[in-house]
Formats: C-alpha cells, sequence, structure tokens
C-alpha cells in the first residue's frame, strides 16, 4: 500500500519520490534557468539601449512612465526608438502603474511601466500592490542611484527592492549592464506564466550608461519555478464524478477563467451539465449576462440567488478564484452543504481560505476542456428554477426601484443600465472603486466579449483614470467607459492632462453624490448615521474638464439621462459625463460584515 | 494545537531570500525560533532549516507559499521532536454512500481530508491527524459503506531531507513530460 508517511509527502501532493540514479545527477547539473535561441546578433550598445531593445524582444511597443535623474540614460535612448516604443507620459507614477496595468488586462501582454529612484518609485507601490493582489503582470522598471552610492542615504536613493518584496511577485535589482537582457527575459517570463504578477527591476544608473556586448534570447524555464502543472487525469475523473452525482451543482468562476481564456470551454461545461454560473468581482465577464445559466455575482453586494443558493448547493466548482472574504462571508457558515473542487493554478491557494474536497492544481482552461467530455449531459431544471425565484424577489425589491425608479433623483443603477445599453457588446469597462463600481458590477450588462477592468483585491481609489487611459490605449479602437465616483476621480484626475495630451478617446461617466459613498453607507448602517468626513464639496468637474479640452456635460434629471448618454458616445474624443446621482442611496443587497452568505439584507430601512 | 515543526528549504542562492522567507512568516505571525542557512552539495544551492511554532494546517499554507517563491526550489515540514503524532490513513468507500444525502457534504473538508480519487464505485479519502481523528472520521463514515480502511500508524519520522539531487532531477523530469503535454496539445 501507498501511504505517504509524513506531513511532507502531504505536502509533496504525493507524488511519488524515485530513487537517485546514476542519471539522476545530471539533474544536479542543470542549469538555473533556460533561454530560448538565441535571437539578436552581438553587438556593442549601451545597458539603456539594451534594455529598450529587449522589450522590444519580448513584443512591448508602448511604455507608461515617468521621467527623473536616474533614469534619464533610458529616456534618453528612447527617442531614438519612438517608431517602435510608444511612452505615454501620465501625470503621475501612480497613475503609470494602473495604466500599464489596465493595458495588460485589456490586451492580454505584460504591461510595461517606467520610474526613476526614490520617490518615482515608492509611487508605483499602490499600483504594484493593486496589480499583484489581481494577477495582473506588469513589468515594472525602476532607476536607482549609482551602484556604488546604493545603501549610503544617497539623494532620492530607496531601498524599492526591499519596498515591493511584499507586492510583486519577484524582483531583482541589476548593477552591471551585461546583466540587464537575461534579468528582462526573466522579469517577462515570471510575470506572465503560471499565476501572472507583477515583477520589477531596479537598475542602477551607471549600469545604464555602461557598455555591454549585447545578445537577447528569451527564457523558457527556471530551475525553482514550476509555474504550470501537468493535469493529473485521476483527479479530472474524479471531478467528473463528482460533477455528476451532484443535484445540485454551482460553478464559481473568477479571475482565472479570464486570464486563461477558458469562456468558451466554461460556457460548454455549463450547458452541457446545466450547472448554473456564479462570478466572482472579476470574473464577471467571465460568463454571458443574458445566458439563462448566469447566476449573478458573488459577495458582499452580489446577486441574491448565488448567495443564498451558495449553502443550498451539494458541489461548488470553483475556478480560478481565490475565496476572498468578500465572496464567502462568514467562512464558519459558508457552504456547509456542499462538497468542494477548487481549480486553480496556484497551488498555495488550494485549502488557503476554504477547504478543498478535490483540489486541481492547474490552468482553468486546461482543467475544464479536460472535464468536458467526461461529464454527462443533465437538465436540472429544479434546481435552476430556484434561482430564477430568487432573482424574481431581488428584482422586484432592489433592481427594479434602482434601475427604472419614475420619480426622485437619478440613480447610479439607471445611469449604469443606460450606459450599459448604449455601449457596444465589446466595450471596455473601467472602474473606479466604492459604490459606483457596485452599481456597475450589479447592472451592467455584461457579455463574455466585454472586458472589465477594476480594482478587485485592493479596492483602489484612484485607479478608475489612469486605468481607463491604460485600457483605451490598449484596446485601439475599443469603446472604452470608465465610472468614477467623485471621491476617486479626485485622487487621481491629474491624468486628464494625460488624456488631453494623448487625445485617448475614454468615456468618463462621473457618479456624482457628493459623498465618499461606500464609506458613508457603512456610516449610515454601522454607525449611527454619524457622517464623519465623508461629505465633499466639489468643484464645477464640466468646467475642470473644459479647462482640459475635454467635452463634458452635466445630468441632473431622468428625461435628458438617454439623450446625454447618446451624445457622449457620438462624441469624437474623450467626454466626462457629469450624473448627479441621489447623494445618499445603499447599494443593496448586502452581507453584512460577519454574517453568512444565506443572511442577506435585501432591504435597509434604518433612517439616513 | 499549535506544534514545533522544522521547515527546510533548498533555494537559489540569490540575495533578499531570506527576507522573502521572514515575510511570509511574519505576515502570519509566526515566529522564527531558530534558523541556519548552509551551502547544499549543489553549487548555488543553499539548504535553510527553521524552527517554528504554529498548528499543522498553518505551516502547512506557509510552506506552499514559501515554495512558491521563484527561488525556492523544494520545502519539507516536519514536527521537531521524533515523536510523532501523526499517522495517515486512507479510507476507501462507496461513492454513492459518500456522495448520497445522508452523508454530511462537507465531512471530507471538515475533517482536513481529502480525496485521492473517485470512480463510479468507490471513493479514495486520505486523511492525516491523530489516531483519534482518523477513528473519528472512520466512525462518522461507516454508514456509507467502508470497504477498505488503512492507517500507516504512528510514523516515525526521519528528519533526514531527500537528496536535493533526487528533487532536482524530479523536477527535470517534470519539466520534460510537460514539454512532451504541451506539444501534444498543440
Ligand atoms: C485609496 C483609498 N482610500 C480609501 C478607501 C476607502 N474607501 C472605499 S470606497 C470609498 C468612498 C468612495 O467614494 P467615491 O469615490 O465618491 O465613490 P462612491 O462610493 O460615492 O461611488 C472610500 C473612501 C479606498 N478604497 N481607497
Amino acid at each position: 500500500m501507498k501511504v505517504s508517511n509524513n506531513i511532507q509527502a502531504a505536502l509533496k501532493d504525493g507524488a511519488e519520490v524515485t530513487e537517485t540514479s546514476e542519471a539522476g545527477n545530471a539533474g544536479a547539473q542543470a542549469r538555473e534557468s533556460g533561454h530560448g535561441a538565441t535571437v539578436s546578433a552581438d553587438t556593442v550598445i549601451t545597458g539603456a539601449e539594451a534594455l529598450l531593445k529587449a522589450l522590444i524582444e519580448e513584443g512591448v511597443d508602448t511604455i507608461f512612465g515617468y521621467p527623473g535623474g536616474a533614469i534619464m540614460p533610458v529616456y534618453d535612448r528612447l527617442l531614438d526608438y519612438t517608431d517602435r516604443l510608444r511612452h505615454i507620459l501620465t501625470r503621475h507614477e501612480q497613475g503609470a502603474a494602473h495604466a500599464a496595468q489596465a493595458y495588460a488586462m485589456v490586451t492580454g501582454k505584460p504591461g510595461v511601466c517606467f520610474a526613476t529612484s526614490g520617490p518615482g518609485a515608492t509611487n508605483l507601490v499602490t499600483g504594484m500592490a493593486n496589480a499583484f493582489l489581481d494577477s495582473v503582470p506588469v513589468v515594472f522598471i525602476t532607476a536607482q542611484v549609482t551602484a556604488g552610492l546604493i545603501g549610503t542615504d544617497a539623494f532620492q536613493e530607496t531601498d524599492i527592492l526591499g519596498i515591493s518584496m511584499p507586492v510583486t511577485k519577484w524582483n531583482a535589482q541589476v548593477k552591471r549592464a551585461e546583466e540587464i537582457p537575461d534579468t528582462v527575459a526573466r522579469a517577462f517570463y515570471i510575470a506572465r506564466t503560471g499565476r501572472p504578477g507583477p515583477v520589477l527591476i531596479d537598475i542602477a544608473k551607471d549600469a545604464q550608461f555602461e557598455n555591454l556586448t549585447y545578445r537577447y534570447s528569451r527564457c523558457t524555464y527556471i530551475r525553482s519555478y514550476n509555474p504550470v502543472n501537468p493535469l493529473i487525469s485521476r483527479d479530472i475523473e474524479s471531478a467528473a464524478v463528482m460533477i455528476n452525482y451532484a443535484e445540485r451543482p454551482m460553478i464559481l468562476a473568477g479571475h482565472g477563467v479570464i486570464i486563461s481564456g477558458a469562456m468558451a470551454e466554461l460556457r460548454a461545461l455549463a450547458e452541457k451539465a446545466a450547472i448554473p454560473v456564479a462570478v466572482t468581482l472579476l470574473g464577471l465577464p467571465a460568463f454571458s449576462h443574458d445566458h439563462r445559466l448566469y447566476a449573478g455575482m458573488l459577495g458582499m453586494h452580489g446577486n441574491y440567488a448565488p448567495n443564498v443558493l451558495t449553502n443550498k448547493a451539494d458541489l461548488i466548482i470553483a475556478a480560478g478564484m481565490r475565496f476572498d472574504d468578500r465572496v464567502t462571508g462568514n467562512l464558519k457558515k459558508y457552504a456547509p452543504g456542499a462538497r468542494v473542487i477548487h481549480i486553480e493554478i496556484d497551488r498555495a491557494e488550494i485549502n488557503k481560505n476554504v477547504r478543498a474536497d478535490l483540489g486541481i492544481n492547474s490552468d482553468a482552461r486546461e482543467a475544464i476542456t479536460a472535464l468536458l467530455p467526461l461529464v454527462r449531459e443533465r437538465s436540472r431544471e429544479e434546481w435552476i428554477r430556484e434561482f430564477r425565484i430568487l432573482d424574481r424577489t431581488e428584482h422586484e425589491k432592489v433592481v427594479k426601484p434602482e434601475t427604472e425608479p419614475e420619480v426622485g433623483d437619478l440613480t447610479m443603477g439607471e445611469v449604469v443600465k443606460t450606459v450599459s445599453e448604449m455601449a457596444g457588446r465589446d466595450a471596455v469597462v473601467v472602474t473606479d472603486v466604492g459604490q459606483h463600481q457596485m452599481a456597475v458590477a450589479r447592472y451592467y450588462h455584461f457579455t463574455d466579449s466585454n472586458r472589465l477592468v477594476t480594482s478587485g483585491g485592493m479596492g483602489t481609489m484612484g485607479f478608475g483614470l489612469p486605468a481607463a487611459l491604460g485600457a483605451a490605449v490598449g484596446g485601439e479602437g475599443r469603446q472604452t467607459v470608465v465610472f468614477t465616483g467623485d471621491g476617486g476621480l479626485q485622487m487621481t484626475v491629474q491624468e486628464l492632462g494625460t488624456i488631453m495630451q494623448y487625445r485617448i478617446p475614454v468615456k468618463i461617466v462621473l457618479l456624482n453624490n457628493s459623498f465618499l459613498g461606500m464609506v458613508r453607507q457603512w456610516q449610515e448602517m454601522f454607525f449611527n448615521s454619524r457622517y464623519a468626513s465623508t461629505e465633499l464639496v466639489n468643484p464645477d468637474f464640466v468646467m475642470l474638464a473644459s479647462a482640459y479640452g475635454i467635452s463634458a456635460r452635466k445630468v441632473t434629471s431622468r428625461q435628458e439621462l438617454r439623450e446625454t448618454v447618446e451624445e457622449m458616445f457620438s462624441a469624437n474624443g474623450p467626454f466626462l459625463l457629469q450624473a448627479e446621482v441621489s447623494r445618499k442611496a445603499n447599494i443593496l443587497p448586502m452581507i453584512e460584515p460577519g454574517a453568512s452568505v444565506s443572511e442577506v439584507t435585501l432591504t435597509y430601512n434604518g433612517k439616513s | 494545537m499549535k506544534q514545533e515543526f522544522t521547515i527546510s528549504l533548498f533555494s537559489e542562492s540569490h540575495i533578499g531570500i531570506l527576507s522573502r522567507i521572514t515575510l511570509i512568516l511574519t505576515r502570519r505571525q509566526i515566529n522564527i525560533e531558530s534558523i541556519t542557512a548552509s551551502e547544499s552539495a549543489v553549487p548555488g544551492v543553499q539548504m535553510l532549516t527553521m524552527v517554528v511554532r504554529t498548528t499543522p494546517e498553518m505551516v502547512e499554507k506557509v510552506a506552499r507559499q514559501i515554495e512558491k517563491l521563484v527561488d525556492v526550489l523544494k520545502v519539507f515540514v516536519h514536527t521537531s521532536t521524533e515523536i510523532i503524532c501523526q499517522e495517515v490513513a486512507l479510507y476507501k468507500v462507496t461513492t454513492r454512500g459518500l456522495m448520497s444525502g445522508s452523508m454530511s457534504a462537507d465531512i471530507v473538508r471538515k475533517y482536513h481530508a481529502r480525496i485521492l480519487e473517485v470512480t463510479s464505485e468507490y471513493t479514495v479519502v486520505e486523511k492525516s491527524g491523530t489516531r483519534t481523528e482518523i477513528k473519528e472520521l472512520l466512525t462518522l463514515l461507516e454508514p456509507c459503506g467502508v470497504l477498505q480502511f488503512v492507517s500507516s500508524g504512528r510514523i516515525a519520522v526521519t528528519r533526514q531531507v531527500k537528496e536535493l539531487n533526487t528533487y532536482l532531477k524530479e523536477m527535470d523530469e517534470a519539466r520534460r513530460n510537460m514539454q512532451e503535454a504541451v506539444e501534444l496539445y498543440s
């Protein structure tokens, strides 16, 4: 009998240990990393130029960034490469970081972001952390003071390597020009493989000036890094039996489904086995919302049916998601009646928050593709009807009053719904963070050809505007619309300058409630309506946009809403639509902190 | 229940690796009681050995997070003493019984067990833990028809870490298999 004989064996996932044979020693001599065939001939150039050439080899054509003393050699070379590398100068490094992330989310290629040493580098930190939590590949390049000065508190020196360690997938410092090509190759390989994520290369100023003999080969292998594990067929077969046995299964689809491009496979699986599909915030466009098996969004402000029925399901098939606490609510009362299959490329996520009966450590698309032929065709009308019944309750109590009000102030829901109806089916939708973000998540009608760029894991206010410009640059003509709040917009409002300078055609929908709405809602619900520092006195945003040469219009009434949205979409170039919405509205339903997913607050009658 | 564990690992001798590892432990409020770093038999690869106090579940989580670091080759976890309270058990039960409505659905998860295999006839569940826990799970599984039950008995852990060469070889092999799989796939 094969019994794994201690905890360490369990940690290795039951892989069998083979004894070292003679030939085994060859393994020890394996190189630490592997590179593809050398693609460029040797030439002597500076480190700065080598960096740019290396980026081009990796397929980069767009860089977001901001110059400064230490990175000047690179910017100087950039002038000679304008035909191949487009540099977008943002108004703040944080903006460049968010833009690069959004660019990556829209194009599927790693984003690239430049900043100088010291304050330039520290301004990137929020952007790195944001990309890290949402698994987006961005290659950050920061410049560092001259190698000899590192560690001396030189002018504009910060230990960005140390600072960025917890918020990057990997980082490295380069002090010699000759290290640049291989470091860049590694950075791109690590950023885009496995569970993607941001990486940082910190390049000393003198390494940018120094000459090297340049040759480039892409990285294909790092000994200590196994980004993708091969599928274990026994696991897939087991999962199929579990699915075939289940009476009330539910799929939870996350960002991983989109990253791995498994939308078609997911739809095929759901249809064949008649399984309702619920999605996470970042997984919203993983499954078309008009599909009869679409169950809705999970979590704190998600839909009623998928949350409540999580606790009625007998099988949960989680794909490319990580059971964030905003999704699970109280873990102790989460899915007590369900077996759990967890398909996840990052092994450290399996059993981290929710224990899995069966963990499948692989790419979502590969796993779903392999599952497809093994699951039986089923119809589960009764189970699906349960979703519809709860949907109807939610529609009546929440959705209808929010999206089709007849009297009173404009609501976020109706603005989002109107924009959603008039935007293209493949539009790129961007949001900032707060109530309006949840309104978009709830009322925007996504299809699996839409893209959603939002800040999920971090919830970074100020993400919206710079992300929108990055998304529009990456989308190349795809309609890009960003929903933002009056608070979040003002955190990075300077990026209107970038939009002006490059005539980036983003449609900005500002849902203005003159409050830090989401915090105000919590104050109302959990702090006796004591509105401590959440009311905002705002500028005239239409005038502000006009100052940047951006067309803008304010809408205050229901009657002009449609026509204003039409004007926005038919305008050439960027446009800001300032919608004056109800000042003290709440986003519902809500799973209150500490509550279980089945304890959903549908209506709230507290005084305001 | 907290107990003492030894985490040993092989990593590339790259600058900063110790920082990365301590960051992971610090975030989980785990204190390192002792630590040693040494060169391994393979040039460029170092071995780190740390003693920590935490729960078995937590040590598993942090071990995986450490192993996820790009520069880390392999992580091992041992309990620090030779006297081990852990056992490993395999339960082979009827799938019909396990999946039927009368069986509590979260039983596998609740007992920190995992499913090794499901076929239409039988399911194999693996659990490691104390003898009491293993017995408890057995009693609970009985109604669904236990076809076979084996338990390892107390495991005396040797604190010997596997030869690094073996793992490097395994990793190379896995990579070869992957490439073959990729070729088949495309
Ligand atoms: C950088 C940052 N600071 C603070 C917060 C906490 N926070 C979350 S939502 C929110 C209010 C957002 O207000 P606004 O941008 O006006 O959007 P609304 O909620 O009104 O739609 C705040 C302050 C945050 N998420 N990010």
